[in-house]
């Protein structure tokens, strides 16, 4: 059974529709790559994933579990909050919370949401800290940190909450290029290690490496799926083509 | 002599810090009310409190504190501040904090408004609660934004203060004043400006220090 299954995603802003009928599943321990022109919805699809905005069709389930249908409107605050976290989002811009340290900032959720004992926070956050390169700097703040630590911290953080699947929106894009190195092997990592991953990149190389799967989304579709090295070395569609030319020029 | 004026300026300093203490206990709570009045996604009400602000920032401190004094035993024939000095002050107390409440409120929504939504984002995707994306994480943010406007605003109310004696509430100038009239002598008025530099200047000093407090983030 697939970790993720996506069917039939709509979403529509005001006149546009962005998404126009999103399916996908996602096996555990797999990185699905997603890739695309600017404005063909790729945020949009993470943040109706990650519950940021509300699908206007279409289910989502984990482990066969629908945690998301848009039909249904009767869910309480607490189990949609439950549901949420099934998945964890680094944003494009960190969006570190300023006042804290980087180990306040990866602690923060679990000792609110009283997810572990205390102590046993404290360790999983130092050993995040460590798996991110960043044990030796946990007193820091976010202003003290390059842009390419930032989002060490914020992957750290969404870990953190211990999702079945991560989201990545761009992780690099806000980066200085001699910074997004440190980010994309810390990804790279993580799927070694077979965390289950979402990740939205223009990184074409990165995608075609680290991906099992790639989906091509264009203005609202999934033009093309399939194995990354077939897609990305072999595109079968002409925008695919046209999509690939473009940014690899 | 000195004795005597110094005690009945300090008699109306303390009048003055009074106004000033309650002035903020009243309207930097009740500014936070207004401020989320302001932000409401329910439309009249955003309307008629942006209203309202609109009218108390637009018009001078003296005539509301003339017209909620007077205004109400004009209307409707009844003294409703009640009799004397503490009716004064009451009213006094009311007009301050309304005033007050409306300028803090401005101050709230534009350090509300300037947190990136990234911040609640980022908080939301964690599972935080509202509650607690708004206690743990934009709070102090927030706070950190205003403390130099607000700063400006505690400042200007401790000159404010003195515009009480328009309703003949007893504050800091009044008491120096009333030398001029029965001893002909004028140094009392000059001393008091020099307690209002002194209780401004303490105040700037505390303000820096809590900004510098709060200058490790940014
Ligand atoms: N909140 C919103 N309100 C209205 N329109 C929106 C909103 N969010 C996104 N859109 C529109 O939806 C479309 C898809 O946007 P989206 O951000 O998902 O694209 P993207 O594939 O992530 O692009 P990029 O590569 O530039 O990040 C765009 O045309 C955008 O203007
Ligand atoms: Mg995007």
């Amino acid at each position: 059974m697939p970790i993720l299954e996506v069917k039939d995603i709509h979403k529509r802003f005001d006149r546009s529709e962005v998404l126009k009928g999103i399916s996908f599943s996602l096996e555990k321990g797999d990185v699905l790559g997603i890739i695309g022109s600017s404005g063909g919805g790729k945020t949009t699809l993470l943040r109706c994933i990650n519950f940021l905005e509300r699908a206007d069709k279409g289910t989502i389930s984990v482990n066969g579990k629908v945690i998301f249908d848009a039909d249904q409107h009767d869910l309480t605050v607490e189990q949609q909050r439950e549901n949420q976290l099934n998945f964890g989002l680094v944003f494009q811009q960190f969006n570190l919370f300023p006042q804290y340290t980087v180990l306040e900032n990866v602690e923060l959720a679990p000792r609110l949401l009283k997810r572990y004992p205390d102590a046993e926070i404290r360790e999983r956050s130092m050993s995040l800290l460590k798996r991110v390169g960043l044990d030796q700097k946990i007193d820091r703040y976010p202003c003290q940190l390059s842009g390419g630590q930032q989002q060490r911290v914020a992957i750290a953080r969404a870990l953190a909450m211990n999702p079945s699947i991560l989201c990545f929106d761009e992780p690099t894009s806000a980066l200085d290029p001699e910074l997004t190195g440190e980010v994309l092997k810390v990804i790279r990592e993580l799927a070694e290690a077979k965390m289950t991953m979402i990740v939205v990149t223009h990184e074409i190389a990165f995608a075609r490496d680290l991906s099992d799967k790639i989906i091509f989304l264009d203005h609202g579709v999934i033009a093309e799926e399939g194995p990354a090295k077939q897609v990305i070395d072999n595109p079968q569609k002409e925008r695919t083509k046209a999509f690939l030319n473009a940014i690899q020029k | 002599m000195v004795q005597e004026v110094m005690l009945r300026l300090c008699a109306g300093f303390v009048k003055t810090i009074e106004l000033f203490l309650l002035t903020l206990a009243g309207a930097i709570p009740l500014g936070l009310i207004v401020a989320f009045g302001s932000m409401s996604k329910f439309k009249p009400l955003k309307i008629v409190v942006r209203f309202i602000v609109w009218i108390v920032r637009g018009t001078p401190l003296m005539l509301q504190l003339i017209v909620i004094y007077y205004g109400p035993g004009l209307l409707f024939h009844q003294n409703i501040w009640g009799m004397g000095t503490s009716g004064r002050f009451t009213a006094v107390m009311v007009a301050f904090i309304i005033n007050y409440s409306c300028y803090f409120s401005e101050i709230y929504r534009g350090g509300i408004e300037s947190i990136s939504k990234g911040q609640y984002e980022a908080g939301q995707v964690l599972g935080l609660t509202r509650r607690q994306v708004f206690f743990k994480i934009v709070l102090l943010q927030v706070i950190k934004r205003i403390v130099p406007p607000m700063g400006n605003e505690i400042i200007t109310l401790v000159k404010d203060t003195s515009l009480a004696r328009v309703i003949a509430v007893y504050e800091l100038i009044w008491a120096g004043q009333t030398f001029i009239k029965s001893d002909g002598i004028i140094w009392p008025l000059f001393m008091t400006g020099i307690f209002y530099l002194v209780f401004s200047g303490i105040l700037t000093v505390l303000l820096a220090k809590f900004e510098k407090k709060l200058s490790y983030f940014n």
